[in-house]
């Protein structure tokens, strides 16, 4: 396998599960967030409390939302599918008994159930019941959390492989609770399903801090606004335990990759935390090294003088740069989310409005949950480098041999293109969205179409 | 090949899985098949409010009919992956062809009505682009896989084919699930698209027997040649009447008579995926027990028993309920299609 070939191949998977990550990372929380609107909305009407039309325009607006982000993750899931074959039949090969079912088991119990279920939702409202509009509601977004439980006991598997044997040169499953309940995959789930709240979450009160900022007063961008920052404000300190607790299940299991995200060369006791440095892997050290004294030995090991394993004392390991920055990028937005959450939730108390300067910052924030999102998985996926499944097999090994460079370059020139420019697109769909929403209605807008029955 | 005691779970699982994978793909092919038409079709509707209707007449279907897709390459990648890797590595570009095609109309059906309005064209041609895109490689991927992965042009042909052959399960849809002009204009649609299925159908069949002397030997071999005879001969009966039938759709409503639209629309429809049926029936024939035409068997390439088994339990509990609630939604949106709204 020439060495340019398997670096497209990793670029490619790359851009592919980057760009696809973008679109769950919404919809698995903001399938909730939906529910959430549609019962406030029931529930107030049902109690006769004004400003329950508020709920139903937060739910109309946000479902257009949901619509297009979950389209673009369907299709670029469809992308990942086949990715598997195209560029690493190695792994399906020597994994494929355990990952095979994983994946077979996403299709069948969330794939089907969501796309169903969210034509029902989307289109459905005047064809079936209020009752059953909601219980399609609720099944989608059980769907989009089911989606997220299977492929996160995969990708956990793959960090922390249990319940398995080799038999020959391919793996067999010997316990399947043990293959779903890895040790890692608790830890992972909590953290990813976190990750989409709070993503969703700044999604949420950065469009509507957006329409506020530009002189909105309506109703449901201030409900919007609170929901979202009592969210956040609420998730953010959350996540960063979860984090925490995340980052010791992979200290016990995968101590090179915290020694990458820590950048610690040298195993020693009360090892320091790296705020800032550049990691040189021919020096085989730091350089720039700012830290503060013993802190890593503390948060890792809960001791002063803890031990902490350093990158030289493993055979291989992660190249160190790449995790050692995601990893600062995310714990870096982390903290921006918790501060900007905590602002806003203190300035909306009792019903105040918050300042232009937290609305602005908010707006900016919008799709800050996609920067953290993404580095995080940049931390733990490069993090388990060289190895494709911990121990088991590498990503080298896993890579198809007659597929070449320039194949490669061809359908990844495609794809960049194409995620480029719908990514842009995207973006500035849903500002221009939220602008709509608070424009005049326009006098020849089209008629209320419908579906009409024909018996 | 085959494995030698025929009652064990080494021998059925393969075979189940291999049947359920064929049920996926058909169900794909004529699903995903009659929405990527109706996106071939768009170029030639009359008007804004045809577009709307014809991409109206979809939306609540294109998600779960796409799903059939990774259902199906899914089972090809857990139950067969040996056969998942060869045969996606050797149709690679085509692949990732046909991925830009499904990204780009799966986005430009949303896109198309959120954007600003002066934009909502754009979208039109990306939807159509990315369609006939996803078809064409469909049908080069076919091609190429019948014939071993060997033969460019002949694939290149098959792609056009293919293309024709949604283009009439989409012309058939839109007789359905439209009126008045727009049903009219379809059935034109359904009559010109009915002669690219038709020649595809024909290529495919004169080609693999003539490439695989294995395949020829397996139709026309004397003992089995009146057995399967019924195949080839109901779908030439079949195109017959779908070209007369439509032939006469199209005087009646030349001459203002629209009994025959209003009580057979589902006819073309149902024609159309009828001949995908029976044409799927008789690749199938040829191609087992071969998933790489010559070189691997299902027997070959499939995953361990016991990870087959626990995903047939999974499948066997599961299935019903996918094709419960998906007949429920298809009855939820019964009737004639207007443009979407979320209402």
């Amino acid at each position: 396998m020439p060495e340019a070939a398997l670096t497209l191949a990793r670029i490619q998977f790359a851009a592919n599960i980057s760009f696809h990550i973008l679109f769950p990372a919404i919809t698995v929380a903001l399938a909730w967030l939906l529910l959430l609107f549609k019962l406030r909305h029931r529930a107030a009407l049902r109690r006769g409390i004004p400003g329950a039309d508020a709920w139903a325009e937060l739910y109309r607006f946000w479902v257009r939302v949901f619509a297009l982000v979950f389209a673009l993750g369907v299709v670029s899931g469809v992308t990942m599918s086949f990715q598997f074959g195209t560029n690493w039949p190695g792994f399906m090969l020597k994994v494929g008994n355990i990952a095979g079912p994983l994946l077979a088991y996403e299709v069948l119990t969330a794939f089907f159930l969501e796309a169903t279920f969210l034509a029902i939702m989307l289109f459905g409202q005047r064809r079936v019941s209020n009752r059953v509009h909601t219980l399609a509601t609720a099944l989608v977004a059980v769907g989009t959390t089911l989606s997220a439980f299977w492929i996160l006991a995969l990708n956990s598997w793959m960090h922390t492989p249990a319940g398995y044997e080799l038999r020959g040169d391919v793996a067999h499953v010997t316990d399947w609770l043990a293959v779903i309940f890895n040790p890692s995959f608790p830890y992972r789930l909590a953290h990813m399903l976190v990750a989409s709240g709070l993503t969703a979450a700044f999604l949420l009160a950065g469009l509507s801090a957006y329409r506020m900022a530009r002189g909105s007063a309506a109703r449901d961008a201030q409900l919007g606004l609170r929901v979202g920052c009592y969210l956040a404000a609420l998730l953010a300190p959350t996540q960063i335990l979860l984090g925490d607790l995340h980052g010791l299940n992979t200290l016990a299991y995968e101590p090179a990759k915290i020694a990458a995200m820590e950048g610690i060369w040298a195993s020693q006791a009360g090892a320091p935390a790296v705020l800032f440095a550049l990691p040189d892997a021919e020096l085989r050290a730091n350089r720039y090294e700012i830290a503060i004294p013993r802190l890593a030995s503390l948060y890792l090991t809960h001791d002063w003088h803890g031990e902490v394993r350093g990158l030289n004392d493993f055979a291989e390991h992660p190249p160190v740069a790449p995790v050692f920055w995601s990893f600062r990028i995310m714990v870096g937005v982390g903290l921006l989310m918790l501060a900007a959450s905590w602002t806003a939730a203190w300035q909306l108390r009792g019903g105040r409005i918050p300042g232009r300067g937290v609305l602005r910052a908010l707006a900016t924030m919008t799709f800050s949950g996609w920067i953290a999102v993404i580095a995080g998985w940049y931390t733990t996926e490069v993090g388990r480098q060289p190895w494709l499944v911990s121990g088991l097999l590498r990503t080298a090994e896993a890579v198809a041999p007659n597929v070449g460079a320039g194949a490669i370059g061809v359908s990844l020139s495609l794809y960049l293109l194409l995620y480029a420019t719908l990514i842009t697109v995207f973006v500035a769909v849903l500002f221009y969205l939220a602008r709509q929403a608070d424009a005049p209605a326009v006098p020849d807008s089209p008629p209320r179409a419908r579906w009409r029955k024909a018996r | 090949m085959i494995p030698l005691d025929l009652t064990g779970a080494d021998f059925w699982l393969p075979l189940v899985f291999a049947g359920l994978m064929a049920f996926a793909i058909l169900a794909y092919v004529i699903l995903d098949g009659l929405d990527l038409g109706v996106g071939i079709l768009l170029p030639f509707a009359g008007s804004e409010a045809e577009r709307d209707t014809m991409i109206g007449s979809i939306g609540p279907f294109w998600d779960a009919n796409e799903t059939w897709l990774v259902l199906g390459v899914g089972i090809l990648l857990v139950a067969f992956p040996a056969a998942h890797g060869l045969i996606l590595t050797s149709l690679y570009l085509p692949v990732a062809l046909m991925l830009a095609g499904l990204i780009l109309r799966g986005v430009a059906f949303d896109f198309r009505v959120k954007v600003e309005p002066r934009r909502k064209r754009l979208w039109d041609h990306a939807f159509f682009a990315g369609s006939l895109l996803a078809a064409l490689s469909q049908g080069v991927m076919l091609g190429y896989w019948v014939t071993g992965f060997a033969a460019t042009g002949f694939a290149f042909g098959i792609g056009v084919a293919v293309a024709g052959g949604y283009a009439l399960l989409g012309a058939g849809w839109l007789v359905m699930k439209c009126e008045d002009e727009l049903q009219q204009r379809a059935v034109g649609w359904a009559r010109r698209a009915l002669w690219f299925t038709a020649a595809g159908i024909a290529a495919v069949s004169a080609v693999t027997p003539l490439v695989s002397p294995r395949i020829f030997a397996r139709w026309f071999s004397l003992d089995t040649l009146f057995a399967l005879l019924p195949i080839p001969l109901m779908t030439v009966v079949l195109v017959v009447l779908l070209a007369v039938f439509l032939a006469r759709l199209a005087e009646d409503t030349g001459n203002r008579n629209r009994f025959g639209l209003q009580r057979w629309a589902w006819a073309p429809f149902a024609g159309a995926a009828t001949l995908f049926a029976l044409a799927f029936l008789g690749l199938a024939h040829s191609m087992f027990p071969y998933l790489v035409p010559d070189r691997l068997t299902l027997w070959q390439a499939a995953s361990a028993t016991a990870s087959l088994r626990f995903m047939l339990w999974g499948i066997l509990a599961v299935m019903p309920a996918v094709l419960g609630y998906t007949a429920w939604s298809y009855r939820v949106f019964w009737g004639k299609a207007e443009p979407l709204s979320y209402h």
